[in-house]
């Protein structure tokens, strides 16, 4: 169970259970669906971003695992007041951290509460279920709402190479 | 632990000549640890593990008889084609075909319904004609179909299915038209276990006057097959999930139809004569067999056979239910638990959902217990659609499991409802 533990920390049930920012934003000035077609989670993301380019609001709604949605849950706690510029920092920072390319600094204290999600590196199968949101948040900022036609944001490419597995 | 002493000693009393408790020792694999765990293998339904008899053979072939198959003018190459074209007429046995030139050797089930889409759908389907599936198949005799349909301006319609999980044989009366060219149905449905009456589908469709395909990867390891009786003109399976390696598959047509189907892959070694204007093919099998084949798969697949035929399919499909039934009680006691497909006639397959859990978070539970299950769509949406399901966890069992590892999953479906009920 040691491992289950690192990966189910106490506050990802709480955030499953009662996930913050989980609504649809009708002012929002970016958005982007997120999809996952290996386990059906799916995810759309609202960011309202203010005149100096800041995160004045972030939500998201969509349906998928506890670690998919614990993971969506803190990230619009995260980025809420950061730049866009610090946003996409962090986005970066924490693909690095679940897909185990990259250890946080002991001293950079930036990902707080996101460092539970390490343990995700443990569990491939499940790094994408962490990622989804992240990714979705990604291209929501890539576009802004009333602009080109909306597509979809899948994990990664990894994602698309299992779409075509077959039992 | 009464359950379980109580169904090992109806075991041992109604199967004494098969030790069903030595048979994991034949299956190297089973003896491995995951996370520390012993690894209880219950997806069996995606692929199945080897026994030393297929893995031994195959080294044997490798290290002392291979060589080109089916174009060798020298006696080493005419021994392989020898030992090769031998596994054809065992496959042919172990389906029940009438002869082995009804049995062609494809790259797996997938491969099997391509071809016969490919080649047969496209010759013999055509505009406004009517293709019936059912609501429990797997993308992979789903797809094919469709891209056929939408070619041809062809229709596809769709058997439903019941709460339980089984087919709504009154709906197929309905559905079967002089329009329907072609019925392709799953014999067991991949996501849910439902053993379809494939039987009565196949009499009904070759009376109404249409092709039948059935789509036998998941019944074959599991049951006796026979063709012949079931009445199909195709049948398809995987070797890869009857003990067998991978990248191999069978498909069975009717000689009949298979003369009529034409190509589908072409290249070296199916052909009578080419010229640069015209060339002639060669009659089945080799027809659709261009290119040099999976020869050591196909070897492979011939020691699975005679290993599935030495423990014999009778006392596998015993065992197997003997394993669902214990499952299925000690899953179903379960609270917040809710079994998706309850159908009468099943083969060993659990697929459920958890009240509080996402079937992703309950499969990792189980793995950290060292327990493999499957969790996702089962590459069959349309049939988690049906039950308003996004995913199922699904458990499938083969004889070499044992209800110790089916009261393991059982503890790990109870460990997973207690961390996420909160």
């Amino acid at each position: 169970m040691s491992d289950i533990n690192e990966l189910y920390k106490r506050s990802i049930f709480d955030h499953n259970r009662n996930p913050r920012n989980f609504h649809a934003m009708e002012n929002a000035s970016h958005s982007c669906d997120g999809y996952n077609p290996l386990c059906g989670d799916k995810v759309h993301i609202y960011v309202r971003l203010d005149g100096s380019d800041t995160v004045e609001d972030v939500s998201f709604t969509g349906s998928g695992c506890a670690i998919f949605k614990a993971s969506a849950s803190f990230m619009t706690s995260a980025i809420k007041g950061m730049t866009q510029v610090q946003a996409r920092e962090t986005v970066s920072k924490f693909l690095d951290m679940v897909t185990g390319s990259s250890d946080p600094e002991p001293e950079d204290k930036s990902m707080g509460k996101l460092s539970i999600f390490q343990g995700v590196r443990e569990f491939p199968s499940r790094v994408k279920c962490a990622t989804l949101a992240w990714h979705a948040l990604t291209c929501a900022l890539d576009k802004s709402t009333d602009g080109e036609k909306a597509s979809s944001a899948t994990p990664d490419s990894e994602a698309r190479k299992d779409v075509v597995s077959t039992e | 632990m009464r359950a379980m002493a109580k169904v090992n000693e109806i075991d041992t009393r109604t199967w004494p000549q098969v030790d069903f408790a030595k048979i994991r020792d034949q299956f190297p694999v089973l003896a491995s640890t995951v996370r520390g765990k012993p690894l209880a293998y219950l997806d069996n339904a995606a692929t199945t593990q080897k026994p030393w008899a297929v893995i031994d053979r195959m080294r044997e072939f490798d290290s002392r008889e291979y060589a080109t198959v089916r174009r060798g003018a020298y006696r080493f190459a005419e021994q392989a084609t020898e030992e090769f074209e031998k596994v054809r007429g065992k496959v042919a046995l172990f389906l029940g075909a009438g002869s082995a030139k009804e049995i062609v050797f494809t790259s797996g089930a997938t491969m099997g319904v391509n071809l016969v889409a490919g080649s047969w759908g496209r010759k013999f389907i055509g505009q406004g004609d009517e293709i019936i599936l059912s609501n429990l198949e797997h993308h992979a005799n789903i797809l094919p179909w469709q891209m056929l349909a939408q070619e041809k301006g062809a229709v596809i319609k769709v058997i439903p299915v019941n709460d339980a999980g089984e087919l709504d044989m009154e709906e197929f009366d309905r559905l079967l038209t002089d329009r329907t060219r072609l019925v392709a149905v799953t014999h067991v449905a991949n996501s849910i276990g439902t053993i379809n009456p494939v039987r009565t589908i196949c009499a009904k469709a070759r009376a109404a006057g249409a092709v039948t395909l059935v789509d036998g990867a998941q019944a074959a390891p599991h049951m006796k097959i026979d063709v012949r009786q079931i009445g199909c003109d195709f049948y398809v399976l995987s070797a890869h999930k009857m003990y067998a390696p991978s990248g191999l598959g069978v498909l069975y047509g009717r000689k009949e139809v298979l003369e009529q189907t034409p190509p589908f892959l072409t290249g070296g070694d199916m052909i009578e004569r080419v010229t640069f204007e015209k060339s002639t093919f060669a009659p089945p099998p080799h027809r659709f067999e261009a290119g040099t084949p999976a020869t050591t798969q196909v070897i492979g697949l011939g020691a699975a056979i005679d290993y599935l035929d030495s423990v014999g399919m009778e006392h596998i499909e015993r065992q197997e239910k003997k394993l669902l039934d214990y499952a299925t009680e000690l899953v179903s006691r379960i609270e917040s638990v809710d079994i998706v497909g309850n159908a009468r006639d099943k083969a060993a397959i659990i697929s459920f959902t958890l009240a509080d859990a996402h079937p992703h978070d309950v499969a990792t539970i189980l793995d950290s217990e060292g327990i493999a299950v499957r969790a996702g769509h089962h590459c069959a949406q349309p049939t988690m659609d049906r039950f308003c399901v996004p995913a199922t966890t699904r458990a499938s069992f083969s004889f070499y499991n044992t209800f110790e590892e089916v009261e393991r999953l059982a503890e790990g479906i109870k460990q997973a409802t207690e961390l996420f009920r909160g």
